[in-house]
């Protein structure tokens, strides 16, 4: 990284409007950045992103034949690359540029005008320090594979892998449970139009298994995952499912006659039971059970068998091992989902305690006809329909305390309405309450669906909160308070239903940590920018659907999941990728070859070969460090362990960093 | 939490903070308009594993008061193991700059997330404040730069 002319700076100041001008003195920071050595233009403009401001930029270029550009503007993060373009287009390697972050670092958050100017002439400083070490990089080229990962079969991931499909590219869906199909399919109906959910569910879980470039893999887990945009390995973990896909007819005897039928059906929220060997629900793809190992009698004891012996299809494999697909991706998309809360630490609620408080999603499987009552409204313990029923809003959402979420978990207050009909329209002699402290219903037809809840079917809605539930002769005994009356309630009901909040899926956290996919504080995945880049998670080739980004119903998890599929194709339809040139170089003649950097390598990119040097004159055959930049992604790591100082990172050299924090503690 | 003393003393305080969390948290930060001392001046680092020992002896050097390093939190780092590399340099670090001189409490590491603005904010407010209250540093010399 030789600096081997005199460098011609030029520095363009942004005001971004007011947002730096108003508390950051532009003209004294012209002012300096000027008397700067090798700075020959400094000029300032209202928006520096704007063509306009970009054509200030690209004519300063040409006209001043500059050989570095500092830009003093918003977060890098945010325009780096619009500024790299303009130097592109005015004939200037896009690497001699660099940005000095007043807004987000100064102005945003230094209210004071003396404090705040310092600080950004400071860092104007820093910047042209550093860009004055800058070298011309040349970008590379990396392959893509044209080929997407799903991670999780529910609606987002179907529909995000039917719209890759669509466009021409193989995809693959790896789901954890043994059927696809995930929250969706144990919806009873959908709000706002109280569609059948299996009916306008399965048609599409049925074209994902049919599409021919469409790969599913249940009963799967992501077990590891390599390489990165463009190219990533990944290990599926199918495991053993103990019944052959190939041999099985799906007649459903196995299921029937299997004697171990006590195991608490995850399905139906745990509220009845299913055997050992089993599928999920009847329009399970692929319609092929798994058996349950843990407890099933066989696997248990040695002793049983039976599916064996009733399977004409011979499908039963007791031996069948865990399998593991090696696969190369382009893309990978996220959409592992939600689950709610756990109720353990609501002990007023009596969840724990009485069959009678539920929560929706228990309800939703109790409404539905392949449910645990087969679509009976009923009370759990006794069995009797109930006469009178109580939701309660924002268990665990919008809440203060440890206990619950900060977040509102957006589609209670709409599932509740549509209980709350979908009972009344039903059941017209069950009187139903809803005790909530804001009703929110923005979406399409949302509020004329709560409205109709309301004025139609006759639903008690009651701003207020619940206190207590408790169990009292065989009913249960609500106390509350209704705050628009500002009076105490305490009534007696049946049934009492808690809208509980969702989370992420407990497993993202793993499934970001090998993705190196950041994650908020409520493990939600982050995405690369909240307004502009929703569906892509900030490392690249790695996107997002449905609610693992965060709280969403299901037109907004469609939308989003054709999203992240349309980002998905503008990624495949590449055929080459432009790679980061910011990588680690090494220097021959340095280099002792003592391998101290191969070993701190993530990505395996340093290798060592002989190489003839010319060492002032000496030739002589060395081994030496190669990096290979297809590889590298620009960590640093080796960087460091390099005693010899032989190994840099360009764009972020030694001299560069050091020429930065000299300028500051200057 | 602005200190009555600040006139006299304006503490030089740099931060390094690696390009995928926390130089996002101080962006988010900023967004939020969560405000923290000026004295505080970050640099863009790819990676936590890329800043070498060298860059913070060179800014006590040059007169620091404080160096900060902040990086994605232990198992979420965007190159996978850059931030274990990072700490245990920094911890074998710390123990020497306490050999030399330099207070504990003038060098910190903190795991700051793209998604922790406030966390950022305050962790710079804390550090800031423990500046403050160490005063002004003793300068590491550079004995090659000094006639015998």
């Amino acid at each position: 990284m030789e600096v081997n002319q005199v460098q011609r700076i030029g520095v363009f100041v942004c005001h971004c409007g007011t947002n730096i001008a108003a508390t950051v003195d532009i003209k004294r920071v012209l002012e300096a950045a000027a008397k700067e050595p090798g700075v020959v233009h400094a000029e300032d403009y209202q928006y520096m992103c704007s063509e306009a401001g970009q054509q200030k930029v690209r004519e300063a270029i040409k006209e001043k034949q500059l050989t570095g550009v500092v830009v003093c503007s918003c977060s890098p993060r945010m325009h780096e690359n619009t500024f790299r373009g303009a130097a592109q287009k005015a004939g200037l390697n896009p690497y001699m540029v660099e940005i000095a972050n007043i807004r987000e670092h100064v102005s945003w958050i230094h209210k004071n005008i003396e404090e705040g100017t310092e600080k950004a002439i400071i860092l104007t400083r820093a910047a042209i320090a550093k860009v004055m070490l800058n070298a011309p990089l040349q970008a590379g080229q990396s392959k893509v594979v044209k080929r997407a990962l799903v991670i999780g079969g529910g609606i987002a991931g179907i529909q995000t892998a039917l719209d890759i499909a669509d466009a021409g590219y193989e995809v693959d869906i790896v789901e954890k449970t043994p059927s696809i199909g995930g929250r969706m399919s144990q919806l009873d109906k959908t709000f706002p139009t109280l569609d059948c959910s299996a009916c306008i569910l399965t048609p599409k879980m049925v074209d994902a298994a049919a599409h021919e470039k469409i790969t599913i893999y249940t009963y799967s887990e992501v077990e590891k995952v390599s390489g990165f945009v463009g190219d990533f390995q990944v290990d599926i973990r199918k495991k053993a499912r103990s019944v052959d896909m190939s041999k099985c007819t799906g007649c459903g005897v196995c299921q029937e006659k299997c004697p171990s039928k006590k195991i608490p059906n995850e399905f139906n929220r745990e509220l009845d039971n299913r055997a050992a060997i089993y599928t999920p629900f009847a329009q399970a793809i692929p319609n092929v059970p798994v058996i349950d190992r843990e407890n099933c009698i066989k696997f248990k004891t040695g002793k049983c068998g039976v599916c064996s012996k009733v399977c004409l299809a011979g499908a039963v494999d007791y031996e069948q091992q865990d399998e593991i697909v090696s696969q190369n991706y382009g893309a990978i998309v996220v959409a592992t989902g939600f689950d709610t809360i756990k109720l353990d630490k609501y002990e007023e609620y009596s969840y724990q305690s009485c069959p009678d408080v539920i929560t929706s999603l228990e309800l939703e499987r109790i409404m539905n006809a392949a449910g645990p009552t087969k679509g009976h409204l009923e009370r759990l313990s006794d069995g009797k329909a109930p006469k009178s029923m109580v939701f309660i809003q924002c268990v665990g959402s919008r809440c203060a305390d440890e206990r619950g979420k900060s977040y509102c978990s957006k589609i209670c207050c709409m599932y509740t309405a549509k209980h709350a009909m979908l009972i009344r329209d039903k059941y017209p002699d069950v009187d139903v309450t809803v005790f909530y402290i804001d009703v929110r219903t923005p979406g399409k037809n949302f509020d004329e669906f709560y409205r109709r809840a309301v004025e139609e079917y006759g639903v008690h809605y009651i701003k207020g909160q619940v206190g207590k539930v408790a169990e009292h002769n065989g009913r249960l005994l609500v106390q509350g308070a209704d705050l628009i009356d500002n009076r105490r309630i305490l009534m007696e009901t049946d049934m009492v239903v808690l809208a509980t909040a969702i989370e992420p899926n407990p497993d993202v956290r793993k499934i970001a940590t090998m993705l190196t996919a950041s994650i908020d504080t409520n493990n939600f995945l982050t995405e690369s920018h909240a307004k502009l880049r929703p569906v892509e998670s900030p490392t690249a080739g790695i996107f997002l659907s449905g609610v693992c980004q965060g709280p969403k119903d299901i037109p907004e998890t469609v939308a989003q999941a054709g999203a992240a599929a349309i980002k998905v194709v503008g990624l495949l339809a590449k055929d080459y990728l432009v790679t980061n040139p910011c990588v680690a170089k090494s220097d021959e003649l340095y280099c002792n070859g003592c391998s101290a950097c191969e070993k701190v390598c993530p990505y395996g990119a340093i290798s060592y070969e002989d190489r003839e040097v010319n060492d002032h004159g000496i030739r002589e055959v060395r081994r030496v460090a190669s990096v290979n930049s297809a590889l590298c992604q620009g960590c640093g790591a080796c960087t460091v362990a390099c005693p010899s100082g032989a190994m840099d990172l360009q764009g972020f050299s030694n001299r560069q960093i050091l020429a930065e924090v000299d300028a500051i503690c200057r | 939490m602005q200190v009555e003393n600040k006139k006299e003393f304006q503490p030089k305080i740099v931060a390094f903070c690696c390009n995928w969390c926390s130089y996002a948290g101080a962006d988010l930060a900023g967004s939020s308009r969560l405000a923290y001392p000026a004295d505080v001046k970050i640099i863009r680092v790819p990676c936590s594993c890329r800043v070498n020992p060298m860059f913070i002896l060179r800014a006590f050097q040059r007169g620091a008061d404080g160096v900060i390093m902040c990086g994605c939190h232990p198992g979420d780092c965007h190159y996978t193991t850059g931030n274990y590399y990072a700490r245990r340099r920094m911890t074998l670090l710390f123990s020497m700059l306490d050999y030399l001189g330099v207070e504990h409490g003038r060098t910190r590491v903190e795991w700051v997330s793209a998604a922790e603005g406030v966390k950022f904010s305050t962790v710079m407010n804390e550090f800031v404040e423990k500046i403050y209250s160490l005063g002004e540093n003793v300068r590491l010399e550079d004995l090659r730069c000094k006639e015998s």
